[in-house]
């Protein structure tokens, strides 16, 4: 794949990437145009990419720069010392200044973070968006499930699950609030060997077959390899 | 107002805490001022009294006015001196045990027990008739009848700080609990492997953080104990007593002309408090100078062992004592006929219960409902509070916590004395509503205090992934921050349930004897002396509380049976 990613020195010598995902504007997908971050009113780092739908673009960088922020910038829950200009365009409508509820981007984290008061299928019923019976959604959530081969495991503290197990039921969750786009925070790092490599085929494969703008932030080149897409490096 | 002015544009004119703020300053405030003015209006019949002309003249001529005053001081500062370093050294000792957690276990019902039930309960074991000296008797000690010893009400003070200390040492524990996990205590494994004593590198390595964290309880802890009612009425002195007690008859006198000499003494039982508050400063001054001297010339205090059994054994003893003291409730409830020297009641009945029903359950409820109210009430103000703070990303200030405790820091003998005559004057006295408003300035710092860290420490990135899901803050609130923080809330209501059944100075002064609860009650009848009521009153005292605190550990555990996450086992502690 092309690579256009372009790293420009800021004029305070921070850094800026810029990716313009091919020159004609394309309003579908994750974009995010002239997008800056501030620390304390100190100029953190910029970025401009965009992201098309069952595109996976991969953010590399150390522990330290930053990548964390830019996922929470994006979803919309930036701790209160930062400050972020520019323009999110999800599907062509801007969402920068939209509250986190109503941007319809998923997360998954480095920690699975299923609550712990729910069981698996309350997790998913919980994500699922509102509307329909009960039975309906049941059969929804359970078809999920099924995809991930968890059916049997619906009514189970999420608890006791092993750590592979609890990693697919946040990916189902997250899937099944249907976002319009996903943003990854080194969501296998926790994971053992053997078990990082299915799941990152199972997540990126999910994001291509539901067309899902996707970024990945991670430190650790496998995680970009497996996303076979572009790599930003901050 | 300075002060007001910081805390206002900190927290962005936040109305919330402004309704918390009017609620705990705008009392004390009141109280003072209403104080003052009653204790300077008075300048009448100077003959009367022969020596001065203003009530604070007559405060100083009343006869054992300077013993009054330095028992309060004195009680006031050894109460929190012994109970702080039983509990320090115990936890230091003791911390890694296996034994551990049964002590902790224990503790915690032993701070549901109500400073008047555990006091009585003292009374029952130790006083020249009670159970140590039946049980001695008359084999070993050859008393056939009582003898005549001053060991309860004794004039310097023992017994009624002995009390003080087995409650207060309980309640140090659970706070010095609470603030454990946010130390790191590997500090002490450091120092420990320098050579260093065990209970020595906990104390120079753990302690000054955690002590940090827990000298606001501490400084309750002194201007409770230099200014209590409750307790000193049961084990205090009496000619002369504590100056509480002293500013209580004063304000209960007929005579009128005395409400002024009360409004002094009270201005001057703030001072005692302030002086012993003051007091203690100093010495944690000298303390700390002390310990340094000692860390820097390298020594290692390595043989503690000694020294580790011996403060185990206090610590027993402590907790000995007030369980002791409750199951002697129980028998004297159920005692006919018990004359000394027997160590068991000889004829057993339920006379008493049947006798005191109808009264016990008329108080006992009213007590309940006061107490349900005002720390379900504070719950929810916490609550507030506590989510406000999160949502606006507010931390309080220092200056905020501070307000928040200083009704726990003003004598409540003055406080209650100056805001009585207040809702006197304004007509709202003896109400019950009124009485639950002022039990609420008592709760909510103690709901506040409990609450304040499991809340914080809650990873809030679950509720990003909620709002990420597309989950308002109110359902991210309501269906999972508290349902994870049920143990928390449920047991921060259970305190707060306790700390409102303990209440006896505000329940009878802001009640107007129009309110009585099974404490007010319980209290009255130590007077009298009648042991068997006492048992019956001072037990369902001490059992409306311990139900709360049974509900609060055994609701989360079968809601969330199936949770493991959430066990308490899980959660810490």
């Amino acid at each position: 794949m092309e690579q256009q990613a372009g790293l420009t020195p800021h004029k305070d010598g921070s850094i800026i990437m810029q990716n313009n995902g091919g020159i004609k504007q394309n309003n579908d997908g994750l974009v995010l145009q002239d997008v800056k971050i501030l620390h304390n009113d100190k100029h953190l780092l910029g970025i401009d990419a965009a992201i098309k739908p069952g595109e996976v673009l991969t953010l590399m960088g150390p522990s330290g720069s930053g990548k964390s922020t830019i996922i929470s910038a994006i979803a919309g829950f930036l701790p209160a010392v930062f400050t972020c200009s520019g323009t999110i365009l999800l599907n062509g409508k801007n969402i920068a200044n939209l509250p986190p509820q109503q941007r319809k981007i998923g997360v998954l984290f480095q920690d699975t973070l299923l609550f712990p008061h729910f069981s698996v299928l309350q997790n998913i019923l919980f994500a699922l968006p509102p509307g329909g019976s009960m039975a309906k959604r049941c059969e929804r959530a359970l078809s999920l499930l099924d995809d991930i081969s968890m059916v049997e495991f619906a009514d189970r503290d999420t608890d006791t699950l092993s750590g592979g197990q609890k990693s697919r039921v946040a990916l189902v969750r997250v899937i099944a609030s249907m976002p319009n786009a996903l943003l990854l925070d080194e969501p296998f790092s926790k994971l053992d060997a053997d078990m990082r490599d299915s799941m990152r085929q199972l997540v990126f494969e999910e994001a291509r077959r539901k067309q899902i703008p996707t970024l990945l932030v991670t430190h650790d080149p496998e995680d970009a390899k497996a996303a076979n897409g572009r790599i930003l490096t901050l | 107002m300075p002060n007001l002015q910081i805390f206002l544009v900190r927290s962005k004119l936040d109305m919330l805490r402004l309704v918390v703020l009017m609620l705990l300053l705008i009392p004390i405030s009141a109280a003072t001022l209403t104080l003052v003015g009653s204790a300077f209006k008075w300048h009448g019949v100077s003959e009367l009294f022969g020596i001065n002309a203003t009530a604070f003249g007559a405060v100083v001529a009343e006869p054992g006015f300077w013993k009054s005053v330095s028992l309060s001081f004195w009680i006031g500062l050894i109460t929190p001196l012994i109970a702080l370093s039983v509990v320090m050294i115990f936890i230091a000792a003791f911390l890694n045990s296996p034994s551990f957690k049964w002590v902790w276990a224990i503790m915690k019902p032993v701070l549901a027990v109500p400073h008047a039930a555990a006091a009585f309960g003292l009374l029952f074991l130790i006083a020249p008739s009670g159970f140590i000296i039946r049980l001695l008797s008359p084999e070993i000690s050859g008393f056939l009848r009582p003898p005549d010893w001053l060991i309860v009400n004794d004039p310097a003070g023992v017994s009624f700080a002995l009390a003080l200390v087995i409650k207060e040492i309980p309640f140090l524990f659970f706070v010095t609990m609470a603030a454990l996990p946010q130390t790191d205590l590997r500090r002490t494994q450091i120092a420990a492997g320098y050579g260093h004593g065990q209970i020595w590198s906990w104390l120079i390595s753990v302690f000054p953080a955690v002590y940090l964290q827990i000298r606001l309880p501490v400084f309750a802890v002194i201007a409770f104990a230099s200014s209590t009612v409750d307790v000193a009425l049961i084990l205090g002195p009496v000619a002369p007593p504590p100056l509480s007690i002293q500013i209580l008859r004063w304000m209960n006198d007929p005579d009128l002309a005395k409400g002024s000499i009360a409004a002094a003494a009270a201005i001057i039982q703030i001072g005692i408090t302030l002086l012993a508050l003051l007091t203690w400063w100093i010495g944690e001054h000298i303390v700390l100078h002390l310990a340094r001297m000692a860390a820097m010339r390298g020594w290692r205090f390595k043989r503690d062992l000694p020294f580790r059994l011996f403060v185990g054994a206090i610590m027993a003893i402590a907790v000995g004592l007030v369980c002791f003291g409750i199951a002697l409730l129980v028998l004297w409830s159920v005692a006919g006929v018990w004359r000394f020297p027997n160590a068991l009641p000889e004829i057993w009945t339920f006379k008493s219960w049947v006798s005191q029903f109808q009264n016990l359950v008329e108080t006992g409820w009213r007590a309940a409902k006061i107490a349900f109210v005002s720390s379900a009430l504070s719950l929810m103000l916490v609550l507030a509070n506590l989510e406000n703070e999160h949502r606006s990303n507010i931390r309080p200030t220092r200056l905020a916590w501070w307000t928040i405790f200083i009704p726990l820091l003003v004598p409540q003998i003055a406080f209650m004395g100056g805001l009585s005559v207040l809702f006197l004057r304004l007509g709202i006295d003896g109400t019950l509503w009124s009485v639950v408003l002022v039990h609420i300035i008592f709760v909510f710092p103690y709901v506040y205090l409990t609450l304040a860290d499991p809340w914080n420490a809650f990873d809030t990135r679950y509720l990003d992934v909620a709002r990420t899901l597309g989950k308002s803050d109110n359902r991210a609130f309501w269906e999972i921050r508290l349902p994870i923080l049920l143990a928390p809330v449920l047991g921060a209501f259970a305190l707060g349930f306790a700390v409102s059944i303990a209440q006896y100075l505000p329940t009878l002064l802001i009640g107007a004897g129009r309110q009585p609860t099974i404490t007010t009650e319980a209290v009255a009848l130590a007077s009298g002396g009648n042991r068997r009521l006492i048992g019956t009153y001072a037990l369902v005292q001490t059992l409306l509380p311990f139900v709360f605190f049974a509900l609060a550990s055994l609701v989360p555990k079968i809601a969330w049976s199936n949770r493991r996450a959430l066990l308490p086992t899980r959660m810490g502690q």
